[in-house]
């Protein structure tokens, strides 16, 4: 069993096709409640299978942080309305191999949009290090 | 009595119980559920009077429950119920209802990670809650993927016979995991592997148990008190457990005088020869290139190849092992950092250096990596 993240992105990762490219903002109310259901319906069948860890929607209002030397507050920067790449949304699963975590990526990236075709957006996957086996020589 | 010993005792029988419903014929999943609903039964009534004979208390109670569901089931669908009201005649219930249970848990059906859940939680005993823990995974999660796994052996016949290789691969894959949580999933690995071993001949399972007991005798000396990783060569070898590779030692001998060598006791041999040695220089490296070559008679493991190239370099030299590593693929885990040790080796600490970050972008755990980054940092070209 291996740990996985799935990362969905408002920005950034290969050029989307064409109909993924339809904002939000121009789909029918139906449709974005239908495209918000598939994504529950994913988490729920992917719980039913025994491979939901977590998962989270984030918002897309970030702030960059540093520390600034002792005493002196953190410094902060941000919002940045033109960075390439923005998370917005992820999911952890634990599953059996490489292969199930690409096809449950590719399960969540058949979400369907404008029309209730699916707009195949790109989900990254990221394998989690693991703890290191019992047998290592 | 405390509620300390029926505990323990209700963990050792609860999967002795369900294996003798399995046996009589109870479908897994029923059979869970009564000998759990049993298991509360004896939490509740055994502190104030323990019976004479536990087991048979057990088994009467679960098969009562069992025989009460099935009756409600039965009366749902209004079929009759007379048949289910004895026992089927079957052999007779001295048998090792764990094992057969063990191999039910270790159907090959099963994928490995739903094998592991229901082993750990039918045959270990082990609760939902802290396997879910084990493995970090919400508990929901690690229920779920037991009621499937239950689920897809519902159907499988009972007494057929199991496939030993897929419950040694499972024992394995419990070991290898070490321990996150609460629950020392070694030493659980270790406790089942001994059970099985105290019912079976194959030379395979002693080999196997041998090889966990083995590399547990080390597992203080794996880590540094900041939770480093520790190479072999670097370890304190006065920490190992001298009891345990005594044990694993004698194991290993009655396996390999059986004279049928398996992989597990090939493995388990390269340890022994480690265990055996004060220092990495002390090490009988020839004996131990020998059991690789063995190793790859048994195995076309890529991983196999890469060690028996680390224990090339050992006894002919960097360059040699150099050669060797050249042979096994290149997407093989640990290649690169086997490579950069070789490199180091031979004295050519830059090409070491550069292929030690490599190494540790390459890493599959985080304690490996920082292991890796370090040596890269060591090799370091300071002005």
């Amino acid at each position: 069993m291996a740990k996985y993240l799935l990362l969905k992105h408002y920005r950034g990762g290969p050029e989307r096709t064409d109909y993924g490219t339809i904002p939000m903002s121009d789909w029918t109310p139906e449709e974005v409640s239908d495209h918000i259901a598939f994504m529950n319906h994913v988490a729920d069948d992917l719980r039913e299978r025994g491979e939901y860890v977590d998962g989270q929607a984030l918002s897309p209002d970030g702030t960059f942080v540093r520390y600034d030397g002792p005493g002196r507050p953190p410094v902060t920067d941000g919002p940045f309305a033109e960075t390439k790449d923005l998370i917005a949304g992820w999911m952890v699963i634990d599953v059996d191999s490489v292969e199930r975590a690409h096809e449950a990526a590719a399960y969540l990236s058949s979400a369907p949009g404008k029309g209730g075709e699916p707009i195949q957006e790109w989900i990254e996957v990221r394998p989690f290090l693991e703890e290191p086996k019992s047998v290592s020589d | 009595m405390d509620p300390g010993p029926i505990d323990g005792a209700l963990r050792d029988l609860s999967p002795q119980v369900l294996g003798i419903l399995v046996r009589r014929g109870a479908d897994f999943a029923a059979a869970e559920d009564a000998v759990q609903e049993a298991l509360v039964e004896a939490v509740r009534r055994w502190p104030a009077e323990l019976p004479t004979e536990p087991k048979g208390w057990l088994v009467t109670v679960a098969w009562r429950r069992f025989l009460d569901a099935r009756r409600s089931d039965v009366a749902r669908q209004r079929r009759e119920l007379a048949q289910v009201d004895e026992p089927p005649p079957g052999p007779t219930e001295d048998r090792d209802d764990t094992l057969l249970l063990l191999f039910m848990c270790c159907h090959p059906t099963l994928t490995p990670a739903s094998a592991v859940a229901l082993t750990l939680r039918a045959v270990g005993g082990l609760t939902t809650r802290q396997i879910a823990e084990a493995y970090l995974v919400p508990e929901a999660t690690m229920a779920q993927r037991i009621s499937r796994a239950k689920r897809s052996i519902s159907g499988v016949e009972v007494g057929t016979p199991g496939d030993l290789s897929t419950v040694l691969k499972v024992l394995y894959l419990i070991f290898n995991e070490g321990y996150t949580g609460e629950v020392d999933l070694a030493a659980e690995a270790i406790r089942l592997t001994r059970q099985l071993a105290g019912s079976s001949e194959e030379p395979e399972v002693a080999g196997l148990l041998a090889l966990m007991l083995l590399h547990h005798a080390r597992r203080a000396a794996r880590f540094a008190a900041d939770g480093t990783l520790v190479p072999l060569a670097e370890q304190d070898r006065s920490r190992w457990d001298e009891h345990a590779i005594a044990e694993g030692v004698v194991v290993l001998q009655a396996a390999l005088a059986r004279d049928r060598l398996g992989e597990y006791q090939a493995q388990a041999a390269i340890a022994a020869l480690h265990a055996d040695a004060r220092s990495t220089a002390e090490t009988d490296w020839p004996q131990v290139l020998e059991w690789y070559d063995e190793l790859a008679r048994l195995t076309d493991s890529p991983v196999v190849a890469l060690n028996r190239a680390v224990a090339v370099g050992e006894v002919d030299g960097p360059l040699a092992g150099l050669r060797a590593v050249e042979q096994v693929p290149s997407d093989v885990p640990r290649r690169t950092a086997v490579r950069a040790y070789l490199h180091e080796r031979a004295g050519d600490r830059s090409t070491a250096h550069d292929l030690y970050v490599t190494a540790a972008d390459q890493a599959t755990s985080a304690a490996e990596r920082d292991h890796l980054t370090r040596q890269a940092a060591r090799l370091h070209d300071r002005p």
